[in-house]
């Protein structure tokens, strides 16, 4: 699914990722955690092509096709979903409108039909439903106004109608309480599949008893530090980073 | 006097009912005072008049018979009035007349009518108030009175079209329009101006003055769609009496230049005014807005929003006067002004200017002045949204507020594609929208 090889991205000529590897297979979920400032939130906003964030090497593969090289739009067609930390208000411009927009044109690239109103407007609203946040939310500027924790099903919700192949969840969990949480960990989990991957950026090992990952890995410094299986998770917990930058 | 002042004089020469003609000499004698402004005179800085440099002539009548077909007009359920070049068009007007509306043409008006307008006409303009005030009462020859009697309610709206035919020379067009609402009475008043593709320049000098007596209500929307080298400097003089409401829509598509001041007075305690405007030049066009309200008396409300996006080499100004008089206590006034612009040549020039002499009042004033939120736009992309229908979707986003309060539908389902279009490269980008 996704294959990143020596990764190395700046931020305004500062470097943050420094040789990041990093493979998903297909239908698997992959927590990354780590301390602040880590590079957490700057792999999904590399991997995105965010305005800003420059690859200075390495290469990042998603079913096969070389990411970097695509605009930002044509990442999402190939099925690639960043769900924000902070997700962009935008006043003026209707919930709805944006999510049939981003739908028609995911759905175009796959050489399917542009849904009919009708049947659109069915499955915005049953994925409202799913993430526990009102139809009225439709109506409403995109983002504009809405609680954190609305933001966040917001995003979630997007991710239901666009059905995308790879998510990238980016602390998602932050900001929550123990019944959103759940709400958008009982979203993430009715969305597994084997076709679908997922990476979920996470502070805490709290969002993980919800959705349990194949693989956890640490990133420090840019780079992954270490990787394994849910355990590793509990584990760091209970000790902290720090011991971990002895490791590396 | 210059060239220009003298024959745009000339140039409208006509025939006008006798009545008129004081009104005519008054505004000769002060036209022949009047100082043209310069980039020197403070509210012409940002607005150059270069345009107006050029020989115009009076639109002939027979020229007004052009097909007017291609001009784009809402479509309202009311009584409609047409003029194309300064000229009444009785074959494309049409609609009944309600209950307690007077709908009259100047040249139409009987003695008793005739009388009522000499008694109004120019009693809502503050002397120096608006430069070309003067040649527009000089070059008077036909208008519209529209008068709506004491509590009458006026449901269908009255639709005003000024239409501007292509001719092959320059012409110059005066409009005038004067509303009076009784006390009590309600209305809703569409103008449109609009012009055809070709010809040469016109130069419209349009002035409506509207005349709310206590507790009247009117809605007024002004919409400026003219393109190309239209001319048009004008504007709206508003006088409100107690409690009475005006609710306004201001829209200027760019042309060559427009110039629109919109003064409202308030005259009695309670009266509120609510001015919404849009302003959208591009290429090399220019458009004006000067607003003003003069707040004289206490307990009055006023709250402008203005928003303007600015493509191209385009130049917008924006003046936001607001005047509390010292004797009018607990105004509240708010005046918001945002601009985005859309490429690195383009310009406005925004300012608020509160002149405030009572201390028991709330004033407040915004104005900002930004690019395609860039952060906004990539967050589109992320979710698939291709970059060209990404701003279209946030250049119509930055308006869209402003096009959902208009109240009138027709109104607004005309304008929502007609706007909405304008970002827009073709009507793909703009499926997701309309």
């Amino acid at each position: 699914m996704l294959k990143i090889d020596n990764l190395h991205a700046s931020v305004e000529n500062k470097a943050i990722l420094k040789g990041l590897d990093l493979t998903v297979g297909p239908g698997e979920v992959h927590a990354i955690m780590g301390p602040n400032g880590s590079g957490k939130s700057t792999l999904g906003h590399v991997l995105a092509g965010r305005p800003g964030y420059a690859v200075t090497a390495g290469s990042a593969q998603l079913l096969g096709q070389d990411l970097l090289t695509l605009d930002t739009e044509e990442r999402a067609h190939l099925g690639l979903f960043l769900a924000y930390q902070y997700p962009v208000e935008i006043p003026g411009v209707s919930n709805m409108e944006f999510l049939k927009a981003s739908v028609d044109a995911v759905r175009e690239h796959r050489n399917e039909a542009a849904l009919d109103s009708v049947t659109f407007m069915k499955q915005a609203r049953e994925a409202c439903k799913a993430v526990d946040l009102d139809a009225a939310f439709l109506k409403r500027g995109v983002n504009e106004g809405f609680s954190g924790g609305e933001k966040k099903r917001n995003e979630l919700m997007q991710m239901m109608l666009l059905a995308p192949k790879l998510c990238i969840m980016d602390e998602t969990d932050s900001g929550l309480d123990i019944d959103a949480l759940q709400v958008v960990a009982n979203g993430i989990n009715a969305m597994r599949s084997p076709e679908r991957s997922f990476i979920l950026v996470t502070h805490y090992q709290r969002l993980l008893n919800f959705i349990k990952p194949d693989r956890v890995h640490v990133l420090s410094g840019g780079r992954i530090v270490k990787s394994g299986d849910h355990s590793l998770a509990l584990e760091l917990e209970e000790r902290g980073y720090a011991w971990l930058e002895d490791v590396a | 006097m210059s060239d220009f002042m003298q024959q745009a004089l000339a140039a409208a020469a006509r025939t006008a009912p006798a009545w008129l003609e004081p009104v005519q000499a008054r505004g000769r004698d002060a036209w022949s005072k009047t100082a043209l402004p310069t980039r020197k005179t403070e509210a012409w800085k940002y607005t150059s008049l270069q345009p107006l440099q050029q020989t115009f002539s009076a639109p002939a009548t027979e020229s007004a018979r052009s097909p007017l077909d291609d001009i784009p007009l809402p479509e309202l359920a009311g009584p409609t009035l047409v003029f194309a070049d300064g000229h009444y068009r009785a074959e494309l007007s049409h609609g009944e007349l309600p209950a307690g509306l007077n709908l009259v043409r100047f040249a139409d008006a009987n003695s008793e009518q005739a009388a009522r307008i000499a008694a109004a006409l120019g009693s809502a303009l503050q002397p120096g108030r608006h430069v070309f005030a003067p040649l527009n009462d000089a070059t008077l020859a036909d208008g519209v009175f529209m008068e709506v009697a004491a509590n009458a309610h006026i449901d269908t709206p009255v639709h005003i079209a000024w239409l501007t035919t292509g001719q092959n020379e320059s012409i110059s067009i005066t409009q005038r329009l004067l509303v009076c609402l009784a006390e009590n009475s309600s209305a809703t008043l569409v103008e449109s101006f609009a012009n055809t593709a070709t010809g040469g320049t016109a130069f419209t000098n349009g002035i409506t003055e509207l005349l709310l007596a206590r507790g009247a209500q009117l809605n007024h929307y002004r919409l400026h769609l003219e393109q190309g080298d239209a001319v048009h400097i004008g504007g709206v003089h508003a006088r409100q009496d107690a409690d009475s409401l005006l609710n306004g829509f201001h829209l200027a598509l760019g042309s060559a230049l427009k110039r629109i001041d919109l003064v409202v007075d308030h005259q009695g305690s309670g009266a509120h005014c609510a001015l919404d405007g849009l302003y959208l030049p591009r290429g090399t066009e220019t458009v004006d807005y000067h607003t003003c309200i003069e707040h004289a008396v206490p307990h009055c409300t006023s709250q402008e929003r203005f928003r303007g996006i600015i493509a191209d080499e385009a130049t917008a100004v924006f003046n936001g006067r607001i005047h509390i008089h010292p004797q009018a206590q607990k105004t509240r006034a708010e005046l918001s002004n945002k601009n985005l612009l859309t490429s690195n040549k383009a310009e406005i020039n925004t300012k608020p200017e509160l002149e405030i002499y009572a201390d028991d009042v709330q004033c407040a004033h915004g104005a900002t002045v930004a690019q395609l939120d860039p952060l906004a736009l990539h967050y589109l992309r992320t979710r698939g949204v291709p970059r060209e229908e990404a701003e279209v979707m946030l250049s119509y986003g930055f308006i869209n507020e402003l096009v959902e309060a208009i109240a009138q539908p027709a109104v607004q389902a005309f304008l929502k594609p007609l706007l909405a279009r304008r970002f827009a490269r073709d009507a793909r980008l703009t499926r997701h929208i309309l």
